[in-house]
């Protein structure tokens, strides 16, 4: 997918939803696993005579992040009216932020396409509120009626807004977990809730017009959703039909894109100062913030590099989520630090990936028990994979399945010298034609041999020695 | 000049839909309004700094706390539509 033709720019909304009301009314964030319509009030309703008053801490995070994306905080910022007739809007209006937002001209870090850094810039990152949600009766295009849940209405919701620089749907991704990751690491923002962040994206191949991609609701989804409009473009082009700029909704279920007729005069906003917000002026309150900031992504990154003497991809794969970084810094204090860190990174990430969950399932003291097994020969490494996926697994008390727990019941304790020599003796004894192969100079036949080995041992031999123990006697005899 | 397409391009953003009787009147009356408001245009702003509250208030916030909702029952008291707890509005895409 990659090919260099391909011009993609992103509008992030990400829900400030570790606050814990919305932005500008006492309305509790925590509706994910209400009914609709039980988070609400007069002002997130837009009832007449209703007046919104600003969320202190809702400023402070977005200074916060802001700082973080490295950008230029305006030391007086301003809110407007964006004007629009629709149903997840009950005053016929967002407020939001147009001229003047909170900051400008930022950038941060990706690995990009070739593997190396790449430095993304970003536009602009502003404060708005969130929309309610629409719920369609059936797909986006054939719908009779909508049906609107405002338990959403009035989020605080910043708007990450980047340049053109992103050139692949990989790209993208790696921008969206990047900046998901600096997020988690200020703890403005829970990236597992439903709805957290949604992405609007432009696309275009290099000499066409571009499309305005909306609805992609995850930062998973973003990849297939690319992937498909760059498809779409590129064979609309071999069959000679020019792209127009247009709009374009992501239906997630069907994993396409459709074209949404929009009447240009949809896009008169008719922006004016929001006469019901005063402006905040914030200058001195940056410098306050910016000394708080926590240790983010790419620092620790160094540190633990510096620190544990670990590989520098194990230290960047480490710290892409803060609860996988804590976690190694509790096991690596009490565990040789470049063992742990090549098996979280290597081994307990790729096994929370496959089962699609987090870190907090697994105990660091767990860790720290199965690497000091590891260390005193106890088990092998294979073993050790099992005693992770058993845990990962068990579904219940955890108390139950400590590794060494684990390790006695499924029978996975490193086979003592003797029973490995013993299944070594027998395995020769039994596997003449490997023999026979392996004499006439065939080296590979010992393979099978160490399998035979292996399979006598349940897995339980260590492969390198069994090999070494094999060899040594086929030389023997 | 406000002409009768103007109207018709507003009435459409707010989606309010106005009789060839009533086109006619608010042209001739946002007319009036903006000659009005021209009378401005007569000033002199070249050293003026642009204006965008006539309140000298900033930083005003509320502390960070959740208070209770309005009920269910409550949230959808006014609407004229609604389904399990939603409400219900036409399909506008």
């Amino acid at each position: 997918m990659a090919g260099g033709d391909v011009i993609i720019g992103l509008e992030v909304h990400v829900q400030l939803n570790r606050l814990r009301s919305k932005l500008f009314c006492g309305c509790s964030t925590d509706y994910h696993a209400s009914d609709p319509n039980t988070h609400t009030c007069p002002v997130c309703l837009g009832l007449p005579g209703t007046l919104p008053v600003m969320n202190r801490r809702a400023v402070e995070y977005a200074i916060r992040v802001a700082l973080a994306l490295n950008c230029e905080i305006q030391g007086e910022t301003l809110f407007y009216r964006k004007n629009y007739y629709y149903p997840d809007l009950p005053k016929a209006f967002q407020i939001t932020q147009y001229d003047f937002p909170l900051g400008m001209g930022g950038s941060i870090l990706i690995k990009g396409e070739d593997g190396e850094e790449k430095k993304i810039r970003i536009t602009r990152v502003h404060m708005e509120e969130d929309p309610g949600r629409l719920v369609h009766a059936g797909t986006i295009d054939r719908a009779k009626y909508s049906m609107v849940d405002y338990n959403r209405c009035g989020m605080a919701l910043l708007e990450v807004v980047t340049e053109p620089d992103l050139r692949s749907p990989k790209e993208a991704r790696s921008f969206l977990d990047k900046l998901r990751n600096i997020l988690e690491y200020l703890d403005v923002f829970d990236g597992g809730l439903e709805g957290a962040m949604r992405i609007d994206s432009n696309i275009s191949l290099v000499g066409g017009e571009r499309a305005e991609v909306k609805n992609i609701s995850s930062h998973k989804g973003v990849e297939k959703a690319l992937a498909y409009e760059i498809t779409r473009q590129r064979s609309a082009r071999r069959r000679g039909v020019a792209q127009v700029q247009e709009t374009r909704h992501y239906d997630e279920l069907r994993a396409i894109t459709v074209s949404i007729r929009t009447k240009e005069e949809a896009h008169d906003y008719r922006y004016f100062p929001e006469p019901d917000l005063v402006p905040m002026r914030i200058a001195d309150w940056v410098p306050e913030v910016e000394a708080e900031l926590p240790e983010l992504p790419d620092a620790k990154r160094e540190r633990f590099v510096a620190e544990y003497g670990i590989a520098d991809d194990h230290a960047r794969s480490l710290t892409s989520e803060i609860r996988v970084a804590n976690f190694y810094e509790v096991v690596a204090k009490r565990a040789p630090s470049r063992l742990a860190a090549a098996w979280i990174a290597d081994v307990l990430k790729g096994e929370l990936n496959y089962r699609d969950i987090t870190i907090d399932k697994f105990s660091p003291d767990h860790m720290v028990e199965i690497l000091s097994m590891l260390e005193g020969g106890k088990i092998t490494e294979k073993g050790a994979v099992e005693v992770i996926r058993t845990i990962l697994d068990h579904s219940g008390d955890l108390s139950e399945v400590t590794p060494t727990r684990v390790v006695e019941a499924k029978g996975l304790a490193r086979a003592g010298n003797d029973a490995v020599k013993a299944a070594v003796r027998a395995a020769v004894e039994e596997s003449a034609q490997a023999v026979a192969d392996y004499r006439a100079g065939n080296e590979k036949a010992i393979n099978f041999i160490v399998g035979v080995v292996m399979k006598k041992t349940r897995g339980r031999a260590d492969p390198g020695e069994a090999n070494r123990l094999v060899k040594e006697t086929l030389d023997e005899i | 000049m406000i002409t009768g397409e103007d109207v018709d391009h507003i009435s459409w953003l707010a989606s309010i839909k106005v009789s060839e009787e009533e086109r006619a009147a608010f042209v001739a009356s946002f007319n009036s309004v903006l000659d009005y408001f021209h009378q401005l245009d007569e000033l002199e702003t070249d050293d003026v700094e642009p204006t965008y509250r006539v309140v000298d208030l900033t930083n005003v916030f509320r502390e960070d706390v959740a208070k209770e909702s309005l009920s269910q029952e409550e949230s959808l008291r006014n609407a004229s539509r609604m389904e399990n707890g939603y409400f219900k509005s036409p399909r506008i895409v």
